[in-house]
């Protein structure tokens, strides 16, 4: 198993790594290599270009604008591991990090490749559909913002465009003391999740819930936002039956069947893991109640 | 024709300067052009570990790169790890002491693998170590000697730094 032959390509800047994307037509941007690596060791891809990201200065990074978290495309996903900004600002994402791969694959995975490469279990495109991120991507002459609700087409298929690559994630943080949860199933630790379930929400002195965000990852093409559950909870009271009954609904998601797991397996697993995540997200905000669901 | 590359590559200390095929992967390079066997290639895809190095400091997959991309670079191989050519690491010391490896095929990947893990975490869970040795795969030993090694390693390198102070 080795890479087929290609043209090898070091670019120091986005605008010439996005000149030579719309120069050459059947090119693949290679940022942590962690999926583009295995694809071209198998000869899944047999790209005439490779466009290495490596070397630009300026795209990787974590800052806080506000209320928001702008992440750059490279930067890796043991970066945000040790984020204290990530910890603080954004801890439904630290606790999915955890279950991203091995140290050794976060140490050269990033934000933007996974985003990219869209795996319908991966935890960062799962984590930036929840908390509704926005994805920056630039072509030759231009760049655009692309909301995470367009942002996946289909299986593993970003809706930017061959000659686009993504150059930040912009990630609009939720108040402190929301509740979160980030749950998953896997075969074996570091695998891709059969499915996983991320839970946002915004609990009022009481314990009403004002605002909910649930979505399920690796059920559906790409992650998906489970509306009539966040409907479910919105304006209701938080508690171990609201949250036991209100996570059946997760039954009635279109799944996927594979080799894997078939439909049912993990419209099941949906329903269990997102139960136990409302159960830990309400635990867990400050107006919550202590509260295990199994 | 094929795409060529001049790089240098730092590895144990010593420079190596090749010129290479731009889809050579880091690991074929250090095991073809360098002729450093240690570091050993399993899967070629990422789901081993028996080929992590260390990348300035840092592991990495070396079957998940591309040796041009280790162009003024550092990598320590399990060849590197030991301080003389007499003496072991004290992690290599743990693990022959506690039957860390059978037949040692995954004991590179382990070895640099811990070896960062042990630095980040320097007091570890057996559930912690369990979880840093999961993207290394192990036929032989069941893992019991490796997690055991790895535990015992922490407590010696711990009363080194102590020792040291
Ligand atoms: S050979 Fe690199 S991970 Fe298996
Ligand atoms: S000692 Fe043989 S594979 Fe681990």
């Amino acid at each position: 198993m080795k890479p087929p032959p290609f043209t090898y390509h070091d670019p120091r800047s986005i605008e010439d790594a996005v000149a030579l994307l719309a120069e050459k037509d059947n090119a693949k941007l290679l940022a942590g290599g962690q999926s583009l690596m295995p694809m071209l060791n198998m000869r899944f891809v047999l790209p005439d270009d490779v466009i290495d990201l490596n070397l630009i200065d300026g795209l990787a990074g974590i800052t806080e604008d506000g209320d928001t978290l702008v992440f750059g495309g490279m930067t890796r996903q043991r970066d945000i591991e040790y984020s204290d900004l990530v910890a603080r600002r954004c801890p439904l994402m630290k606790e999915a990090i955890l279950n991203v791969g091995h140290r050794q694959t976060r140490n050269r995975g990033t934000y933007g490749g996974s985003m990219s490469h869209l795996d319908p279990s991966a935890e960062l495109p799962s984590v930036s559909m929840a908390q509704d991120a926005i994805v920056t991507v630039q072509k030759k002459g231009g760049t655009r913002d692309i909301a995470m609700a367009d942002f996946p087409m289909g299986y593993m298929m970003p809706s930017f465009e061959l000659d686009e690559m993504v150059t930040g994630i912009r990630v609009p943080l939720w108040p402190e003391g929301h509740g979160y949860a980030f749950e998953e199933f896997a075969r074996r630790h570091g695998d891709f999740a059969i499915t996983s379930s991320a839970v946002l929400l915004d609990v009022e002195p009481g314990g009403r819930i004002s605002r909910a965000s649930i979505t399920v990852g690796g059920v559906g093409p790409a992650p998906l936002r489970v509306t009539a559950v966040e409907e479910g909870l919105t304006g209701e009271t938080g508690s171990v039956e609201l949250f036991t009954e209100i996570a059946e609904k997760c039954r009635e998601i279109d799944a996927m069947e594979d080799v894997y797991a078939p439909a049912w397996y993990r419209q099941h697993l949906a329903s269990v893991l997102t139960r136990r995540a409302l159960g830990k997200a309400f635990s867990r905000a400050a107006n919550g109640t202590e509260m295990t669901l199994r | 024709m094929s795409d060529r590359r001049t790089i240098s590559v730092t590895i144990n200390g010593e420079t190596y300067e090749r010129e290479v095929e731009t889809r050579l992967t880091l690991a074929d390079f250090i095991r073809h052009e360098v002729l450093l066997t240690g570091t050993h290639v399993g899967c070629e895809h990422g789901v081993c570990g028996a080929c992590t190095i260390l990348l300035d400091g840092r592991t990495a997959r070396s079957c998940l790169m591309l040796a041009v991309q280790a162009n003024g670079h550092e990598i320590t191989t399990v060849e590197g790890i030991a301080p003389n050519d007499t003496e072991l690491h004290p992690l290599q010391q743990a693990f022959q002491d506690n039957h860390g490896l059978q037949c040692g095929f995954c004991t590179p990947g382990m070895l640099t693998t811990l070896i960062e893990f042990l630095g980040d975490n320097p007091d570890p869970t057996e559930q912690e170590v369990r979880e840093a040795i999961s993207g290394n795969l192990c036929r032989c030993t069941g893992y019991q000697g490796i997690v055991a090694a790895a535990l015992d390693a922490a407590k010696r390198l711990q009363g080194q730094e102590t020792a040291g102070a």
